[in-house]
């Protein structure tokens, strides 16, 4: 089986799926000519054309406006924003719009989108090209949020979201693009959204992640396996549908959960999987449940010593890991 | 470079309100199908009169809080008469007469103002969005539709309707752009009824009319007397045949008033003169002018003016019989239509609001 990266795994999914489905374009910044500013949807407008891989303005709102009415009338969009940060002007249209459009029209129109976005950061992006922006659309239902860490489940997953018949936002960690390579199948294939995955099996302490920082876990595993402690590692790989079965199973496995995320800690996402666990696994616990999160401070820094202070680590992932062990 | 040709600055009127025609007006008259002349009027006063017993409907407390456009009936018929079956509409809260126009039942717009989303459901073959309430938020989405129509090959326009309070949104600028952009086969249709509740036009532009702002996205510009059907219907038909034709997106300012207030739970009297308002109700009302027209041309009298009012009334009543008719929905409902496919955790919320009870509308 091929090993490519994270990236290579969205421009595949993308691909197969704009050969599968004429519906289907990409719209966004930079994303025809110049194959976007992480180059993912490079190589699509050669084969694709300028037409089902749209160079739009600057125009975030209209972006995801433009995605909503086009998959009203029957097409596929697929948006990207180009950073997660400048999300922000089409939260409205996001929000208010697509998240409501089935419902608040008893089922007569849908949005059949997907909005990608590179989130995270680790990258030198600074304030403004680094943000996490996946609690702020958490608590928005109507929105599927789909989270992936692996090129593996990127694919599929990506595959999925653009096939789902309702807006899916699809949070690409921008540090794992080139970062994390792995098996991906040539094959066309899916992996369902809503369903977590168990990538590390374990009996001391479960951690409960996503994105970049799933793969400090598995780092931080292994490390710990040497000491002797035993690291259950679940990937959530979609936040709504939260795959509540399959955190209670997780916890239940070692009576001990660590929650971890880049974005901050207050609001964060893994408040919700907290309540989960203290609602529905609190006589499985022999630990309070932890979250090792991203400071409560407004941007990532730019200054490289701030910027390490903000950012986990496996190191700082182990010790968190190691002290609920001993708890 | 600008092309000032591209735009239009002064508002077209074909029929004076006096009920006369313009020189230009007698000539698009004579070439306008009788039944069409007949159809302007008919859906107005259908449209007022569904609008009249609507806010009655909200006094006695049988609809909610209702958005009256009493003062528009032109604007929003004419521009609606215009559309065929393929076109998309993008509509706000205020234009259940364009949505009337376009096959909307009455009944179902009767629903919705009820507060029920069974009231946004389109008929077959209606392309009729549910009204956009955020304000501007539909502007992008017709651009969308417009550039599927485009990828698809359909000769389909969407149009956008809103109010001139809209036009102070970012959505409207970044939408106007976007269609300049990509010449879009759309028309924005602003009715500037002249206030966004209280705030009058000139606070939300320096700049005297919406019509000319077309020219800062390369996209034509038109201001019509919206209290003039005739003009209306003659824009319209206009910006619908070069959008079908690849001639681009034309923004249409269609100067109107609204007669009542905001909504039922507005007091326009707070903000507005009564010298105003009789000004526009006495002297421009869309109706009295067109139907002095009809009178004069002969193909209406009093008597079969009479005679569609009573027709218009009975649809109306028929349509409220039906709307209050409709057996409430059950308490499952609120869990309908959240996503195609409810996650785990919405059934297990359904369960328990309902206590087992899955059956939904």
């Amino acid at each position: 089986m091929p090993v490519i990266s994270y990236i290579d795994a969205v421009t595949q999914a993308l691909r197969e799926e704009m050969e599968r489905d004429e519906k289907v374009f990409v719209l966004g910044e930079d994303v025809g000519v110049r194959g976007g500013v992480f180059r993912a949807t490079g190589g699509l407008i050669e084969d694709f054309g300028p037409e089902r891989v749209l160079d739009t303005p600057l125009t975030e709102s209209a972006i995801a406006g433009v995605s909503i009415g086009a998959s009203v009338y029957g097409m596929r969009p697929v948006a990207e924003m180009q950073f997660a940060d400048f999300i922000m002007p089409a939260v409205n249209q996001i929000v208010s719009e697509a998240a409501k459009m089935r419902y608040r029209s008893n089922n007569s129109w849908h949005c059949p989108m997907v909005i990608r976005a590179p989130y995270g950061g680790g990258v030198h992006g600074a304030l403004y090209h680094s943000q996490s922006v996946e609690k702020i659309f958490a608590g928005v239902p109507g929105l599927k949020i789909v989270t992936p860490s692996t090129p593996h489940d990127v694919k599929g997953l990506l595959k999925s979201a653009v096939r789902d018949e309702d807006p899916v936002l699809f949070f690409e960690h921008k540090r794992c693009y080139r970062l994390i390579k792995g098996e991906v199948p040539e094959e066309d294939y899916t992996v369902p959204i809503g369903k977590a995955e168990v990538k590390r099996e374990g009996t001391d302490v479960t951690v409960i992640s996503y994105g970049l920082t799933l793969h400090f876990a598995l780092k931080a595993a292994e490390e710990l396996e040497k000491e002797g402690i035993s690291v259950h590692v679940l990937d959530l790989r979609t936040l709504v549908p939260l795959d509540r079965e399959a955190v209670l199973e997780a916890v239940a496995r070692t009576g001990k959960a660590l929650i971890i995320h880049e974005d901050n800690l207050t609001g964060g996402f893994g408040g919700e999987v907290a309540s989960v666990i203290a609602e529905h696994a609190f006589f499985e616990l022999d630990a309070p449940v932890r979250r090792l999160c991203g400071p409560d401070v407004p941007a990532m820094p730019y200054s490289p010593p701030l910027e390490k202070e903000f950012i986990l680590n496996p190191e700082k992932v182990t010790a968190a890991i190691r002290d609920l062990a001993e708890f | 470079m600008v092309d000032l040709k591209q735009m239009e600055r002064v508002g077209i009127q074909l029929v004076r309100p006096d009920g006369h025609l313009t020189e230009t007006g007698r000539d698009v008259w004579e070439r306008m199908p009788e039944d069409r002349k007949r159809a302007f009027y008919q859906w107005m006063v259908q449209v007022r009169l569904f609008d009249r017993r609507s806010v009655t409907l909200q006094r006695q407390g049988r609809i909610g809080t209702y958005a009256p456009m009493e003062g528009q009936e032109a604007a929003q018929v004419g521009s609606a008469l215009a559309l065929g079956k393929e076109d998309w509409i993008f509509p706000s809260y205020r234009e259940h007469g364009v949505a009337m126009v376009a096959g909307m039942p009455l009944d179902r717009i009767l629903l919705y103002w009820m507060g029920r989303v069974e009231g946004n459901r389109a008929p077959e073959g209606v392309r009729v969005l549910p009204p956009y309430v955020p304000i501007a938020t539909q502007i992008p989405q017709a651009m969308g539709a417009a550039w599927a129509a485009k990828m698809k090959r359909e000769p389909s326009v969407a149009v956008a309707y809103f109010g001139d309070g809209a036009t102070s949104e970012g959505d409207f600028h970044e939408a106007c752009n976007f269609a300049g952009v990509f010449r879009l086969p759309v028309v924005f249709f602003c009715q500037n009824n002249h206030y966004a509740i209280s705030v009058p036009f000139s606070r939300q532009s320096a700049v005297p009319t919406v019509a000319e702002r077309a020219s800062a996205y390369a996209i034509r510009g038109i201001q019509v007397d919206g209290n003039d059907v005739l003009a209306v219907y003659t824009a319209m038909e206009e910006a619908v045949r070069r959008g079908k034709n690849g001639e681009g997106a034309t923004l249409i300012e269609a100067v109107t008033y609204r007669r009542g207030a905001h909504t039922t739970a507005d007091d326009a009297t707070r903000y507005r003169e009564d010298s105003e308002v009789r000004e526009w109700t006495e002297e421009k009302d869309p109706i009295a002018r067109y139907e002095r027209l009809l009178m004069e041309e002969g193909l209406l009298t009093p008597d079969r003016a009479r005679k569609w009012e009573q027709r218009c009334r009975e649809t109306v009543e028929a349509a409220v019989k039906e709307a209050e008719a409709a057996p409430a929905p059950p308490p499952s409902h609120l869990f309908a239509h959240v996503y195609k496919d409810l996650p785990p955790e919405l059934v297990r919320q359904r369960r328990q609001l309902t206590g087992g009870d899955e059956t939904h509308a």
